[in-house]
């Protein structure tokens, strides 16, 4: 074989598996890090799976949010109008959370159907839904308000 | 009316691209040298028009013009007159404004500042860089036109730039980001012109070196700037999330990364010649679909503005045919340039095709990242988000495996090296890299694996530097003189791997050793963190110009001694009513301190507060604007200056040889 030509195979059998080794690395990475999205109700249908990371997003229900006194423990419910998940989350909740707003929770889901989150995330301006719920609220049949379409 | 006078320049800017994208092309396919001299006329035109419509847009803004929709939505007459004038790009069609913008001024720069160049290059350059702009002016007037008027009923006031975007960040984040990524059609431009004209050799990679590095210069101070700006705005003391659109930003950079370094190889050793287009025309692709993916809203972000399907369609259309016709302009041409070059497997030649190989599979893996929810979604398979987890199990040992390499680099030798001098070379730096690896993190207790692995690594990388340029500076009568004959493309690369090393340290030491507690503080409370005592004094109202604030008041102490005096706000907006944390930051080279206001929660005035004890994150900025003054000094090398006779007679010659 022409000595150029050679190098070239060895720079492609090189590449090939560098690009297997990457590979690897990127299913073993996906394997324990990617969360599904549920909606409330498929939650409450008993859809989503207990004890492993997911994502659950819909409307902060007016006046679910309730504070513990001595500690950041918060507890609110999301609904998409049809069901709707408590969930418990310590910390600082984001600047644009509110009741009657939307929100997406990412934890684990207990035995007790609570979502224990880890992170919540608001969405950032007021023209914007995240996708997510808008498309949750979309197959429950009902607007942001609460009002069937 | 000055509305109507930037949507008429927009206009003529839009005919003037087109005629830009014609004219000097079919000049140098014909060899008229009259359409082809046409071609620097055109871009300082289309630059006179696109800046004539942004002076209008930006006028409007500033006098505070309401019946303008864009004005209207996106400012308020309370906001100060420089967040007035950013308020301009801190929205979709304005932000496109700013492409274009950005994207004349780097046409206009190539036909001003390439006396180098031949006329055929050069109108074939011109030509490409007025294509993209005829894609980007016609999506802005015809989807996105920012001079839309309200009339009848012209609103009484705005309603207010979003307060995250009230920020001096924001005055200079986007732009430079901009001039990175559109940087990178100047590149492309000079990728498709060397395949239309068959001809890639040194000169070409010689033309195409100082553009691709000042770009890829401001795509770093660009992402650097989103990072920390996102530091202290979002108010949780994260500097990188992984979102999207920051990766959005991030796999251009990392194909330009290896770009820059595949046209080192070109350059000097006329190697990898196809392979570079490639990587050029991937970069430039990349930073298309980041816009794609930040204006179209399909994915979840925090960057995404209200989104509307048809723009996103244009995009992808667009973006369909620049990668489309780009790639089969390089299936059938790229076979006319590939070189016939042999080198050593001991040599630079490999340890740079190691660093492409590595970028471009972190390129690909974050990509993948990014798009595996639009996959599974299209699949009907569910939604789902892919997290930082994912992202950092696949890029950490990916740079990890760099290193190693990208230390031996500068000491190697073109051509072919031997494995014996490499070791005389490397020995000391290994030596004294495993000793600051293994002595350095214990001036931090608890001793930490990956924070000794970061400091091997990185020392590893500045020694290797360290040696290189004792090496080359032996050799000189004196030092002074010695240092003198370190050419500036030489020095550049110097100060960017010092930067990376910078980088390295920064990211591990603020990842592996940041203490961060939320917790409930009534005023009177002190917490111990760190060995600084953080005290929560009180609560007070202030006002700003155009938002009230409950501000609070922290001393911090360390040892008894008075550090910092801190002021972290909760602010709430006047005219569109939302609320926003403004961090305090007491900043430091070897730490940062961070407090960040929660919500009030209890009795006794108890507020939840974000504290953050944060060692050397400074580091990594730091360490990427060493990157790009690296990059912008390469830049400046003598040799892309040529005198202009030479250049004559190269032009005589390429044309009489067209």
């Amino acid at each position: 074989m022409h000595p150029v030509r050679k190098q070239r195979l060895y720079l492609v059998l090189f590449v090939i598996v560098f690009a297997s080794v990457a590979v690897g690395l990127v299913v073993y990475a996906l394997r324990g890090n990617i969360n599904l999205f549920y909606p409330p109700s498929e939650v409450v249908a008993g859809k989503a799976p207990v004890g492993q990371p997911i994502r659950l997003g819909g409307m902060v229900v007016e006046g679910s949010v309730e504070r513990a006194t001595d500690s950041l423990e918060i507890r609110f419910e999301l609904t998409d109008f049809k069901s709707s998940v408590p969930v418990v989350y310590t910390g600082i909740l984001p600047d644009l959370f509110d009741e009657g707003q939307g929100a997406v929770a990412s934890g684990v889901l207990n035995s007790q159907g609570v979502l224990e989150a880890t992170e919540i995330l608001a969405k950032h301006d007021e023209n914007y839904m995240p996708p997510e719920v808008a498309d949750a609220l979309e197959k429950s049949g009902f607007d942001h308000k609460g009002n069937t379409k | 009316m000055i509305p109507e006078i930037g949507h008429f320049a927009l206009i003529l800017a839009f005919c003037l691209a087109l005629l830009l994208a014609v004219l000097p092309a079919w000049g140098a396919w014909r060899g008229n040298s009259v359409a082809m001299a046409l071609a620097p006329t055109l871009a300082i035109g289309l630059l006179v028009f696109v800046g004539i419509s942004f002076a209008c847009l930006s006028s409007a803004f500033l006098q505070d013009d309401f019946s303008v929709a864009l004005v209207a939505s996106h400012s308020n007459s309370l906001l100060p007159p420089i967040y007035k004038f950013c308020a301009v790009w801190g929205n979709h069609e304005g932000s496109l404004m700013l492409w274009a913008l950005i994207l004349s001024l780097w046409t206009a720069a190539v036909a001003l500042f390439s006396p180098q160049l031949p006329l055929l290059v050069l109108s074939r350059v011109l030509s490409v860089m007025g294509a993209i702009a005829v894609g980007f002016l016609s999506f802005s007037l015809l989807t996105s036109n920012p001079f839309t008027r309200l009339l009848p009923g012209i609103p009484a006031d705005g309603s207010d730039l979003n307060p995250l975007l009230q920020d001096p960040g924001l005055i200079i984040h986007p732009p430079l980001l901009y001039m990175g990524y559109v940087g990178f059609s100047v590149a492309f431009a000079f990728a498709i012109a060397a395949l239309l004209g068959g001809r890639l050799d040194a000169s070409w990679a010689r033309w195409s070196r100082p553009w691709t590095n000042i770009a890829w210069a401001f795509l770093s101070l660009g992402i650097m700037l989103g990072s920390w700006w996102a530091y202290y705005e979002l108010g949780w003391g994260g500097w990188w999330f992984w979102d999207p659109v920051e990766n959005a930003s991030f796999m251009p950079w990392l194909a330009g990364t290896a770009l820059i370094h595949s046209l080192a190889a070109t350059e000097k050793r006329g190697l990898f010649k196809s392979w570079t287009v490639l990587l050029a025309i991937f970069a430039f692709s990349l930073s298309l679909l980041g816009t794609f993916l930040v204006r179209s809203g399909v994915l979840t972000s925090v960057h995404a503005f209200a989104t509307d399907p048809a723009r996103g369609m244009f995009i992808l259309v667009f973006l369909a045919v620049v990668v489309g016709g780009s790639l089969t302009l390089y299936a059938l041409r790229a076979p006319a340039v590939s070189s016939r070059v042999g080198f050593a497997w001991v040599s630079r030649e490999s340890l740079l095709l190691c660093n492409n190989v590595v970028f471009l599979v972190a390129a690909l893996t974050v990509l993948f990242g990014t798009l595996f929810p639009l996959i599974v979604d299209a699949l009907g398979m569910g939604k789902v988000s892919v997290g930082p987890p994912y992202f950092n199990a696949v890029f950490v040992p990916l740079m990890a495996l760099l290193v190693p390499v990208m230390g031996l680099g500068p000491v190697s030798r073109w051509k072919g090296d031997t494995v014996r001098r490499w070791r005389a070379q490397m020995v000391m730096p290994v030596l004294v890299a495993v000793v600051c690896g293994v002595t350095l993190p214990l001036l931090h207790a608890p001793y930490n694996v990956w924070v000794a692995l970061a400091v091997l690594l990185s020392a590893w990388l500045l020694l290797g530097l360290v040696q290189d340029v004792l090496q080359r500076v032996r050799g000189a009568s004196s030092t002074a003189h010695g240092l003198r004959r370190l050419t500036a493309g030489y020095c550049g690369m110097v100060v960017a791997h010092l930067g990376f090393a910078f980088c390295i340290i920064g990211i591990v030491a603020t990842s592996q050793y940041s203490v961060e507690h939320d917790l409930k503080m009534h005023p009177g409370d002190a917490r111990e963190m760190a060995g600084y005592e953080f005290r929560f004094i009180e609560v007070s109202e202030v006002r700003g110009p155009n938002f009230i604030a409950d501000q609070a008041h922290f001393e911090v102490t360390r040892n008894g001694e008075f550090v910092a005096s801190m002021h972290p706000q909760k602010r709430r907006y006047l005219a569109s009513g939302s609320v926003m944390t403004e961090a305090a930051i007491d900043a430091g080279f070897f730490r940062d301190l961070y407090v960040a206001m929660g919500e009030p929660v209890g009795e006794g005035g108890a507020w939840a507060m974000r504290l953050h004890y944060k060692p050397l994150v400074r580091w990594m900025w730091l360490g990427a604007i060493l990157m790009a003054v690296g990059a912008f000094t390469a830049a400046l090398d003598k040799r892309y200056r040529r005198t202009r006779e030479s250049v004559h007679s190269a032009n005589k010659a390429v044309l009489h040889g067209a």
